[in-house]
């Protein structure tokens, strides 16, 4: 199959190439960028005018809910709305049931996921057996079997020793570990701690949950020299002790959710369960320094932090509901909105869901480092088409995934989103095409 | 849809049910106030009905216990001449694992007209409101830590009954401020009447700073907080919060915060003291305070039936 993406302007953040050119692209990879080879012919070619190429979009945080959640999210439901989104490689959490703890789960997910066709996957492993925080998985085997790191998704190890003795271990094999930095003893609430919180009376978690885990978290990378990547961040106090963290050289990488960049705790209003996420929306002066930390660097990646719940687990007491929301295909909107809103030019808005990270995906990519959410002549052809002009209003209606809430629904948000995906290329073939043209 | 107009108003700014005191203008408490006022002699009289709700379904829906409040509702319902159901869904459907939603669908499809509810999560009533048909009314009897109208409103009630007018008082809520719905609901009644400064009083683990907000002063002091109060207001300890992480015993809590006759001597003279029931004698109140001359705390009980039978008349006339 070979592919022509024509008269758009094509954005590589990594080189900050910002220009009008075409890509020629043949049997999976990038043939040219600019020049087409004269003798290139072309089997299908898109029409990109009007709009902008980029690197397929790479997020670190896509929870598909497959083994053990299909009510609420299937691999194919789940690839299909990534694909609609431009995400063309993610990362999902090894909080599946059961863990992904054992290589054969690692091998079937990741077959299961090839075959589709609709998204690369990159699962972590779980860190410690079952997600218990008592023994250590067995780390050399999940990588071979696929793992590109291993996670303890959002259930904190409480025992400090252990946390160590894993670090130390990952470390042995140049792993990277990733932690939701969260103390198990001050994270039981459901709201932030607050004003809100207070008023509406609901549990509050301090901001003391993230910035004692971070504590002990950098004082154990500082201890182990371990790679350590920090997710989701929420509060502005951690965004300072990430700040020093880097400032030392320290090997840590953090992100932050689409969520916690674009909302606050006031947005919960009359208890909409909605907003009931993990970790919970903060306030302005936390929202605020996420944004500047994500333009200045301190935080590398924004990830969708994408978790489909059904209505039958999201129509409950908010105490009650599941937290998570649906938000893989509204991931490139919403790093628009936050460019825009926050006065970061396009290629470094684009830089922080492509380029940067890959960077924090690092040598555990293997080949793929190279030209993964990049765009390079002989690298693979993982692109997105999108349109820049159009705004739109997220519904139930418009959204892919199996799971239909999200806090960006328009009719609780009355936001309309800027930009809308035409075309996603994974490998070389088409993973997916809007309708509308 | 989700709306973000208060969900316990109709386009016109009427009552349609009542959720939170939180939001509602000045002049809906008062019409409930005054009508309340109207069915106080109602209570007296030889034959205690009006027909305002004849031929009306009321369902009490309490997902907690509670033998108190839901009495009162279903008094002042009779009163107002509808058919009571009372429902104890703690021990019925829910245990079956019907979905909340499941079984207000059901019971909709009963043709109630009103809910009377009380769930052990903040927020419930919204839900519920949110989801019940168009014609249906839902009064909050109390959703965890959140809210309790009612009691916030008949806590006003009598209030104004003993003080007379509002904008010259200090009041003052002790003890268990963060998990208690009432103490919520009294902070919203007396900030929207015009009540200069409401006191939230007690230990740092029971009344955080962020109370500020609700615009109340936070004291974590006995004395500063009775000093020169008009009306003091004190809040059932929970027993699971006696001895714990949240407070050593009982005993140190009547110590510091309980209120006995000398602390009472440090607020105005003609202090009422008032309290939501049941009461822990002994603990947050003395004896010889909760049984003295400053009580109000049976007259309260007697206000909250035409309290709820305002509340009920006026929203059953409101159309969403």
């Amino acid at each position: 199959m070979k592919l022509l993406i024509e008269h758009g302007r094509v954005i590589d953040p990594a080189s900050g190439r910002d220009e009008r050119a075409d890509i020629a692209i043949a049997a999976g990879r990038i043939v040219s960028i600019g020049r087409v080879p004269a003798d290139f012919d072309a089997n299908r070619r898109i029409d990109a005018g009007g709009c902008i190429v980029m690197p397929g979009l790479v997020d670190l945080a896509v929870r598909l809910r497959e083994p053990g959640h299909e009510h609420e999210g299937m691999l194919e439901s789940e690839l299909q709305a990534a694909a609609s989104g431009g995400v063309t490689s993610l990362v999902c959490p090894p909080d599946t049931d059961p863990t992904l703890d054992e290589p054969g789960l690692v091998e079937m997910l990741k077959f299961r996921a090839r075959q589709l066709s609709l998204c690369r996957l990159f699962p972590l492993g779980a860190l410690t057996r079952g997600l218990q925080g008592q023994a250590l998985t067995e780390m050399a085997h999940l990588s071979e079997a696929g793992c590109v790191g291993f996670s303890q998704a959002d259930t904190p190890v409480s025992d400090t020793n252990l946390l160590m003795r894993a670090l130390q271990y990952a470390a042995t094999f140049e792993h990277t570990v990733w932690l939701r930095p969260e103390d198990a003893w001050l994270s039981t609430g459901v709201a932030a701690s607050g004003a809100v919180a207070t008023r509406l009376g609901l549990s509050g978690v301090p901001v003391a949950a993230e910035t004692v885990a971070l504590h002990t978290i950098i004082e154990l990378v500082r201890a182990t020299g371990a790679r350590v990547h920090l997710c989701r961040l929420s509060s502005a106090a951690g965004v300072e002790l990430v700040r020093h963290a880097k400032a030392e050289r320290l090997p840590i990488s953090a992100d932050v959710s689409v969520h916690s960049l674009h909302l606050t705790d006031v947005d919960i209003g009359y208890f909409n369960a909605d907003m009931r996420l993990s970790p919970p929306l903060r306030q302005q002066a936390d929202r605020d320094a996420l944004r500047a930390a994500l333009a200045d660097g301190t935080i590398d990646a924004l990830v969708s932090d994408h978790n489909p719940v059904d209505d039958d687990t999201k129509n409950l007491p908010f105490a009650e509901a599941e937290p998570g929301a649906s938000a893989v295909e509204l991931l490139l909107s919403l790093a628009l909105k936050w460019g825009h809103d926050s006065g970061v030019d396009l290629v470094r808005t684009l830089a922080r869901v492509t380029s940067d990270p890959v960077r924090v995906l690092g040598a555990s990519l293997g080949t793929l480092a190279a030209s993964a959410g990049r765009l390079v002549e002989g690298g693979v052809a993982d692109v997105c088409v999108f349109d820049p002009a159009p705004t739109w209003q997220v519904t139930r209606d418009t959204l892919t995934s199996q799971g239909k809430h999200t806090p960006f629904d328009f009719a609780a948000s009355g936001t309309a989103l800027p930009g809308r995906v035409r075309t996603t290329v994974l490998a070389g073939g088409v993973s997916y095409q809007a309708n509308s043209r | 849809m989700l709306s973000r107009r208060n969900p316990q108003l109709n386009a016109h700014g009427e009552l349609i049910h009542l959720l939170s005191i939180e939001g509602l203008p000045r002049e809906v408490l008062t019409h409930i106030l005054d009508t309340a006022g109207t069915f106080l002699s109602v209570n007296e009289r030889e034959v205690k009905k009006v027909p305002l709700l004849r031929g009306k379904s009321v369902f009490n829906l309490f997902f907690e216990n509670s033998t108190r409040t839901r009495t009162t509702f279903e008094i002042a319902a009779k009163r107002l001449s509808a058919d009571v159901i009372n429902l104890d869904i703690a021990r019925s459907s829910t245990a079956k694992g019907e979905s909340l939603l499941d079984t207000i669908a059901n019971l909709s499809a009963m043709h109630a007209d009103m809910f009377v509810v009380r769930h052990g999560e903040s927020g419930a009533p919204y839900l519920i409101a949110r989801h019940c048909a168009p014609h249906v009314h839902v009064v909050n009897a109390g959703d965890g830590r959140h809210a309790h109208p009612t009691q916030g409103l008949l806590d006003m009630y009598a209030i104004r009954h003993y003080k007379r007018d509002f904008t010259q008082l200090t009041v003052a809520i002790v003890g268990d401020i963060v998990h208690s719905r009432v103490a919520r609901s009294d902070i919203h009644g007396l900030t929207t009447l015009g009540v200069p400064e409401v006191r939230v009083v007690g230990p740092r683990t029971l009344v955080p700073g962020d109370l500020r907000a609700m615009g109340v002063r936070v004291c974590h002091d006995m004395a500063e907080g009775m000093k020169g109060a008009d009306v003091i207001i004190m809040l059932r300890l929970q027993n699971e919060r006696m001895t714990g992480a949240m407070l050593p015993s009982a005993g140190e809590f009547a110590k510091t915060f309980g209120l006995t006759p000398e602390k009472l001597a440090l607020a105005k003279p003609d202090a009422i003291v008032m309290h939501p029931g049941p009461i822990n004698r002994g603990v947050e109140i003395d004896s010889s305070v909760a049984d003295g001359s400053a009580s109000v705390i049976l007259p309260q009980v007697t206000f909250g039936i035409a309290v709820r039978m305002a509340v009920m008349s006026i929203i059953a006339g409101n159309e969403a």
